[in-house]
């Protein structure tokens, strides 16, 4: 289980931005988000779209416990 | 210091505050950057933080500007929220002993905040909205800094 948070286009495309999955794997997670929005789930793949796992930015797959905290961070805009 | 706000606030008052009460600085160097209304096209902008994650990310290049440039002392106040033309959205003030060293710290936090900082930008128009990117300059701006 997962607390998911969106950011910039990710969470116009999904029209949410802060939801709570079910999931033990970052990978399966994205399976999940994939499985419940094709549309998300081709934004989640773009180029450029970073994850962070509680804060921290992470590549490949990692294990998720219910206080997981998973951003997904399309390129950034910068300020 | 990194402090992300929804208020706007004056540039001239962060200043002053800034400089107070410093009795071994010789400089101080500062950039306010405000929100352009591109002849009427921008509305207003919105800008999106991961809170804690963005000013954890600032902090590391801010750490980065401390060792590479000799900095003493910052201060970064970035808007978020709804930022109307005409407003600040972002003000960096750098403190050195020696100019050069506020002024390179300044110009160096400056091209990672416009290219690499974890912001989410997005120019409301009159006629709909679209998500902004780092223009070509902006990755021209902070490569100078990657090349000895």
């Amino acid at each position: 289980m997962a607390r998911v948070l969106l950011f910039g286009r990710l969470g116009d495309i999904a029209g949410w931005r802060d939801q709570v999955i079910e999931a033990d794997t970052l990978t399966k997670l994205l399976g999940r988000l994939i499985e419940a929005d094709p549309g998300l789930g081709e934004a989640l793949k773009a180029p450029g779209v970073q994850v962070a796992l509680d804060q921290v930015l992470v590549r490949g797959d990692r294990p998720l416990t219910a206080s997981s905290e998973v951003a997904y961070l399309p390129p950034m805009s910068g300020g | 210091m990194i402090q992300l706000q929804i208020a706007p606030f004056d540039p001239g008052t962060l200043l002053s505050a800034f400089c107070k009460d410093r009795q071994e600085i010789g400089a101080v160097a500062s950039f306010t950057g405000l929100a352009r209304a591109e002849q009427g096209q921008t509305l207003a902008l919105e800008l999106e933080a991961y809170p804690g994650f963005t000013e954890g990310q600032i902090a590391a290049c801010l750490e980065t500007a401390r060792t590479r440039f000799g900095l003493v002392d910052a201060y970064i106040v970035h808007r978020i929220g709804k930022i109307a033309p005409g407003e600040a959205i972002v003000f960096v003030a750098t403190a050195a002993s020696h100019r050069r060293a506020a002024f390179e710290a300044c110009d160096f936090l400056m091209d990672y905040l416009k290219s690499r900082a974890p912001f989410w930008k997005k120019e409301i128009g009159a006629d709909g909205h679209r998500w902004v990117e780092p223009r070509d300059q902006d990755h021209v701006d902070i490569a100078r800094w990657e090349t000895p």
